[in-house]
């Protein structure tokens, strides 16, 4: 399988603390890639890199064969909206909005109409597990279900990559698993990539391979390229 | 676990021919071990030879005859006990992984290396028993949980084994590599 997405030598450091030491990683379309390591080692830094949110001091990340570190950063934000899709630990739901509507949000922001919108919006709904929560609000809905309801929201959009980071973070053991499991489906049917970041050896267990970060630099422990 | 235990439990239910309650014990208990008709035999053999169980009938067959065991009064005590006494913690305080990472800092060998095979030797089988769990039934689930739960403590272990290398190195008078 080609390489999707690619970090070569990339660095990056806050002030005089490094976070990221010439790390090189590579995804390939369909695999799910477990980013472990402890605390403050660099994980969610390197998440940051590979989807563009930030720029790495040295090196270089291409996805699809584009370089995101050379990139506009309206083609970078139009690429994360468009092709990369996002979940995090918490607080990424709109609580304005009802969890539908929270779903078609990154369909509408694409100009999509609002029925039809909805309506894809529910199917993913539906396939996480989640219909019930449709016309609730996220601060109306259990912590497990409003996760499924961001992993509904990260994928509706056909994402190639989907960063996931400690999306499990603040579940129970059997809400993290549905979660994790529900994801892998999901990425599986898709086709979808999953760079999924994560402290605990059990969600990690749900992906194809797993690197560690310490220190700001990649062990890949299977001795993948 | 204790097979005798098991399998008087499984004869509070009724009496059953001993290849009955090898095909009960795999069914429920087996998953990856199975037992050997020697064991069960001779399990039986013990569990008579207590008290805890008598022959009830014996049937005559194309083979050897079959027994048709019953668990007695002192069986349901004894199944009783077992099942109210809480089993005894492990406290895994003679770890061979605890040994061979001293050895490779006494042996100036790289202990980080030996941590990091360890690690994704742990992840290849969790990876492993949650594709099991993900394609089984409620008993898999809870099976493969339980050993899940167990690598993920190791994991944790050499997790932070491996951020306390140099004290150890420094404590045991090694180097860490």
């Amino acid at each position: 399988m080609s390489a999707l997405l690619r970090a070569e030598g990339i660095g990056k450091a806050y002030g005089r603390t490094p976070a990221l030491v010439d790390a090189d990683l590579t995804v390939r379309a369909g695999e799910v890639v477990a980013v472990m390591g402890p605390s403050g080692s660099g994980k969610s830094t390197l998440l940051h890199c590979l989807a563009g949110i930030v720029r790495p001091d040295t090196g270089t990340v291409t996805y699809d064969g584009r370089d995101l570190t050379t990139m506009s950063d309206a083609a970078r934000s139009a690429l994360r909206r468009g092709d990369f899709g996002f979940v995090f630990q918490f607080g990424q739901l709109v609580p304005e909005l009802t969890c539908v509507e929270n779903v078609a949000l990154p369909l509408r922001l694409g100009g999509e109409r609002r029925r039809a919108a909805e309506r894809r919006a529910h199917e993913w709904l539906e396939r996480l597990e989640a219909a019930d929560a449709a016309g609730r609000r996220p601060g109306e809905v259990s912590g497990g279900q409003a996760q499924r309801v961001a992993v509904a929201r990260a994928l509706v959009t056909a994402p190639r990559v989907v960063f996931a980071d400690e999306p499990t973070g603040a579940l129970d053991s059997l809400n993290g698993e549905r979660v994790m499991r529900l994801l892998g489906e999901a990425a599986r049917d898709t086709g979808a990539a999953v760079v999924l970041v994560t402290h605990e050896p059990r969600v990690a267990a749900y992906s194809d391979r797993e690197v560690v970060v310490r220190d700001g630099r990649i062990r890949d422990l299977m001795g993948a390229p | 676990m204790s097979i005798g235990h098991t399998l008087l439990g499984l004869l509070e239910s009724g009496p059953r021919h001993g290849y009955d309650l090898k095909r009960a014990f795999d069914e429920k208990f087996g998953h990856d071990r199975p037992l050997h008709y020697g064991q069960v035999y001779a399990t039986m053999s013990r569990l008579l030879r207590n008290g805890l169980v008598e022959v009830e009938g014996i049937e005559p067959g194309d083979g050897p005859e079959r027994k048709r065991y019953a668990i007695t009064e002192a069986g349901v005590t004894d199944v009783e006990g077992w099942l109210t006494r809480a089993e005894k913690p492990e406290p895994y305080l003679q770890s061979t992984l605890y040994t061979k990472i001293v050895l490779a800092l006494l042996t100036g060998r790289s202990a980080a290396e030996l941590l990091d095979t360890q690690r994704a030797e742990h992840l290849r089988l969790m990876r492993e028993l949650t594709r099991r769990k993900r394609d089984g039934d409620l008993a898999d689930q809870l099976i493969c949980d339980h050993a899940l739960f167990h690598l993920e403590a190791d994991l944790r272990w050499l997790e932070l084994t491996a951020a306390r290398l140099g004290q150890l190195a420094e404590a045991v008078g090694g180097t860490a590599r």
